[in-house]
């Protein structure tokens, strides 16, 4: 099985620790995997934003990059959720044009190979213990788009409770949204900060060690917060829980 | 008829349909109406105690009774609401109110508004009940009357016979004749306005005590 | 009708107090920043919509057909959507050949002008209204109060909003931003001056606010001769309308007056008597969180002796049109005004409805409002423009919607629109649309990445410390950041030139 990594361009440049724990829990599963340098964004940035025809090249590039991998992993639930559910409406949407040839035929070919790592590690490898230890209480935060775009149902936290030491502490109202959503973020600032605090309150009631989730997005938002407020709590995502003992606490 | 229609009202209408008929102009596709919610209930439910258990969810008072307690029991009920006036619209069977302790203020001629206002119960009958839901549906039928009837006076007693319950909303409109004036009821008055904490009785009858009558045996 | 040329604020007649009216609210950032203040507001809002998420998710819970009910509710709206024409003809021939006239209004001032020639040729100077999303979007009242005519409110929550001299600010319990001790102020201070008062002693248990309510409203009722309604459903197989309610008020109206009056968007319709199954099992359930809801009355033009003996239905455009003529975006015209997205939101949990500048507030209102007027087909204001922005795409709403509107992708194309609009009217693109422009192009291949992500890091080294960056007066985006939250700098090894310096095999930690 070829895997290919997509590392997000987001985590590429903020979170490469994210990167590099996909990598580690891979291979002590004994699986290679590769990192396609051509890739860059899947788009959602401009997609969600209103700014669909800068999203096209995007999907283009992304085609390319990861044309002939058998899997292509990501540590992000939101960009996976991109690309399944509007690559393929952007491809059409450029058909007419036919400024990208093939990109439906090509987006068609690529787009059922995309996982998120949860999905890849429970549905295709079919494991919910990968051997690591976290002998720690954990906070997880279930990010919107992972539950009611992906799907992903409970796979994280059944992978979280196998690990090894690990004791996962409840979040009240868990299925509130953190407040994050991307440009809301900075273009409703106060709204995105008044339901940031509400969820931190949450998380905090739990008294856990570590947040985790599965998106470095909605936990640069909420472990922004944090870190202003002087919270001792560590923030990681969950990639780096699986990877094992260790991590460095990130904010 | 008195609204006269104003004179470009001819204009107006096509200029909607008109409207209408541009804004379609890619002809969206045609599909089915998927219909596979549930239509009846299981059969091992017995709606007339699904029903009553619904209409006590409401906080309004279930009397069961058979045919041979029916005016002892609605007797009861009159009593134990201290209705001394009651409405008894055209058509409540005479067996109903055998042993009826009130007065019976009938609606022919029609009683005014006012009068309405002043008196403290109505009896009526109703068109089906739904189990599902604990409602009973007036219809302006024979031991209905109209429907101010049942809306003005503080208490409302609504004699629900077996046969008139039905499991769910499907079955329930399946027999309602859509021309008739229908008023469905599913308890007491209610508002949930203040803080979205409901509360009983508003305007219409605050106090709702249903009869609902066995098969015999 | 003669409308000033200068609008001036309508005066309602009784009062003598100019009426209040969403005009002039600001773009959603900076109306939400004045709600997002308001602690009361705050607590308010949290405690009526947590209690009403739970309780939706309990009945809801309780059909294990949920799916295939809303399923068949959008599949129906859908089937009205494309054959509205055909629909709309044969509701008006039953509606006609039931005894009851219809009028057809292109906009707010057609509907409007025509309430106001029916009341007037009754020559009343005062109308009760069941509460209906309809008249409030054609601002029915205010042109009423210009004509010298009182409308009473008599909804409960409407009643409290008209008291308060306030604006309603959700779909189902428009004075959800007040509580019940606000509620004892308002009846307390204003029943007096319109009415039957307050009894001295009231308290704010609201059993007796709900009977302080009775007794006021109930000698309007009585002598009312004109009602004004809107409509739930119309069935156009019958000329059937339905009106769904809780309180008795929509019975009193739609039964005591001679003459009846139901505004209705043009989008209301059900095809058959059948339709109505799936609608009265959907809509208690997603708006009051209950098995059926306490009243529901359906009327078919006149009946003799039983009711109005005159009725008049009024079919309304006012931009539904428009939101027909997209086909992303008439998904919207499916909704049955349920609010329950408004409930799950998270966004209208904390800056409530009033922010949003509309009748139809929280995430049916994001995208209806923007459609209503018109922004398909023209740039709109910088109000309606911020409407699509106003959410952080959670997508709760989408679950709880009854008709399956898919409001975050209507969200999506919408914003698309405001987009294109901006770049049409401006020849130098926006600050956004410029950085929008610029990081497109470092993404659109992965050396222009590499080469940003390395200047990045070092810009992030500058005004970071110890892998954060703080407290920093900043313009833009980068500023509303900071303002509370602090930001991870860009690290100093980008992933991809980790893995071109070590091949992704330098794990030794």
């Amino acid at each position: 099985m070829r895997i290919a990594l997509f590392i997000t361009c987001f985590n590429d440049a903020l979170f490469p620790d994210v990167g590099q724990a996909v990598v580690r829990v891979l291979r002590r599963l004994g699986h290679e995997v590769e990192f396609p340098a051509a890739q860059t964004c899947c788009g959602q940035m401009h997609f969600n934003s209103g700014y669909r025809d800068a999203c096209i090249p995007l999907v283009d590039g992304f085609t390319a990059a990861f044309a002939g991998y058998d899997a292509i992993v990501t540590p992000s639930p939101s960009c996976a959720a991109m690309v399944r559910h509007h690559h393929a409406t952007l491809a059409a949407s450029d058909a007419a044009t036919r400024a990208h040839p093939d990109l439906q035929d090509r987006v068609a070919a690529v787009t059922p190979r995309v996982y998120e790592l949860t999905e890849f590690l429970v549905d295709v490898l079919g494991l919910t213990d990968v051997g690591a230890s976290f002998p720690h209480t954990v906070a997880f935060h279930r990010t919107c788009h992972s539950v009611r775009l992906l799907g992903i149902g409970d796979r994280p936290e059944r992978l979280l409770a196998a690990v090894d030491g690990l004791t996962l502490s409840p979040v009240p109202r868990a299925d509130q949204c953190c407040g994050f959503g991307g440009t809301f973020a900075v273009k409703n600032a106060d709204t995105s900060i008044a339901m940031g605090d509400d969820k931190v309150a949450d998380i905090l009631s739990t008294g856990a060690e570590v947040l985790t989730a599965a998106d470095t997005s909605c936990l640069m938002h909420i472990g922004g917060l944090l870190s202003r407020s002087g919270s001792p709590m560590r923030v990681m995502h969950l990639a780096e829980i699986l990877a094992g003992p260790g991590p460095e606490a990130r904010r | 008829m008195t609204g006269k229609v104003p004179a470009d009202a001819p204009a107006r209408r096509a200029e909607v349909l008109a409207r209408i008929a541009a804004a379609l102009v890619d002809r969206p596709a045609s599909s089915a109406v998927p219909r596979d919610y549930q239509h009846r209930l299981p059969d091992h439910v017995d709606v007339l105690d699904l029903f009553a258990e619904r209409v006590a969810d409401y906080r309004s008072t279930v009397h069961r009774t058979d045919a041979a307690g029916l005016a002892a029991t609605v007797a009861a009920a009159i009593a134990d609401r201290g209705i001394r006036r009651l409405v008894v619209p055209g058509g409540i069977p005479e067996g109903w109110l055998a042993a009826c302790p009130a007065e019976r203020i009938g609606d022919d001629p029609p009683l005014s508004v006012e009068e309405l206002d002043g008196i403290d119960g109505t009896i009526t009958g109703c068109a089906v009940a739904i189990a599902e839901t604990g409602t009973f549906v007036l219809d302006a039928g024979s031991g209905q009357g109209r429907r101010v009837l049942s809306l003005l006076p503080d208490r409302l007693i609504c004699v629900v016979t077996a046969d008139q319950v039905v499991g769910t909303v499907p079955e329930a409109l399946a027999r309602l004749e859509p021309a008739r004036p229908q008023t469905w009821v599913s308890g007491p008055s209610a508002t949930s306005d203040i803080e979205l904490e409901r509360i009983e009785g508003v305007h219409g009858p605050r106090i709702l005590d249903v009869v609902l009558v066995d098969r015999p045996g | 009708m003669t409308v000033p040329a200068e609008p001036v604020p309508p005066i309602h007649a009784t009062t003598r107090r100019p009426l209040p009216t969403f005009r002039g609210t600001p773009p959603f950032p900076e109306a939400a920043r004045t709600a997002l203040a308001d602690p009361q507001l705050r607590a308010n809002l949290r405690r009526a919509t947590t209690t009403i998420r739970d309780k939706r998710s309990r009945v809801v819970a309780e059909r294990e057909d949920w799916e295939q009910l809303r399923l068949a509710g959008a599949a129906i709206k859908d089937e009205v959507l494309r054959d509205l024409p055909a629909l709309l003809e044969r509701l008006e021939r039953a509606v006609v050949a039931a005894g009851g006239v219809v009028h057809w209004a292109r906009d707010a001032a057609d509907a409007n002008a025509i309430v106001i020639e029916v009341a007037r040729a009754h020559g009343t100077t005062e109308v009760v209204k069941v509460k209906s999303m309809t008249t409030q979007e054609i601002e029915l009242n205010e042109a009423l109060a210009i004509e010298g005519i009182d409308v009473w409110e008599t909804d409960l929550a409407e009643m409290i909003v008209q008291l308060g001299h306030d604006l309603p600010s959700h779909i189902l319990v428009p004075a959800i931003h007040r509580n019940r001790t606000e509620i004892r102020d308002i009846f307390r201070d204003e029943m007096g001056k319109v009415g039957r008062p307050a009894p001295a002693d009231l308290t704010d248990d609201p059993k007796q606010l709900a009977e302080a309510a009775r007794r006021h409203l109930r000698e309007k009722f009585l002598r009312a001769r004109v009602a004004v309604s809107g409509g739930n459903f119309a069935v156009a197989e019958t000329g059937t309308i339905a009106v769904v309610e809780s309180e008795g008020n929509g019975r009193m109206c739609l039964t005591l007056p001679d003459v009846l009056i139901t505004v209705l968007g043009i989008e209301k319709l059900v095809p058959t008597w059948r339709d109505l199954e799936v609608f009265l099992q959907l809509l208690p359930r997603s708006a009051t969180a209950e098995r059926m809801n306490p009243y529901t009355s359906m009327w078919t033009g006149v009946t003799p002796g039983d009711g109005p003996q005159e009725f008049h239905l009024v079919l309304l455009d006012n931009g539904r049109t428009d939101v027909l003529s997209d086909q992303v975006g008439r998904q919207a015209l499916r909704c049955i005004r349920c609010s329950a997205c408004l409930n799950v939101c998270p966004v209208y949990e904390r800056t409530g409805g009033r922010a949003y500048g509309s009748p139809y507030p929280g995430p049916i209102g994001a995208i209806l409002t923007p459609q209503l007027r018109g922004i398909a087909h023209h740039p709109v204001d910088k109000q309606t423009a911020s409407l699509p922005f106003a959410s952080s795409l959670c997508g709760a709403c989408f679950d709880a919607c009854p008709v399956r509107i898919d409001i975050p992708e209507v969200l999506v194309h919408l914003r698309a629109q405001v987009v294109e609009h901006a770049a049409r009217s401006h020849r130098i693109p926006t600050p956004e649309a410029g950085s929008m422009a610029a990081a497109g192009w470092v993404l659109q291949t992965a050396r222009r990445l590499g080469r940003a992500e390395r200047l990045a890091s070092l810009g992030g080294r500058v005004v970071g410390r110890r892998g954060a960056i703080g407290r920093l007066p900043a313009p833009g985006w980068a500023g509303a950041w900071l303002r509370r939250r602090d930001l991870r700098t860009p690290a100093r090894e980008s992933f991809r030139a980790w893995w071109r310096r070590t091949g992704g095999r330098d794990d030794a930690r």
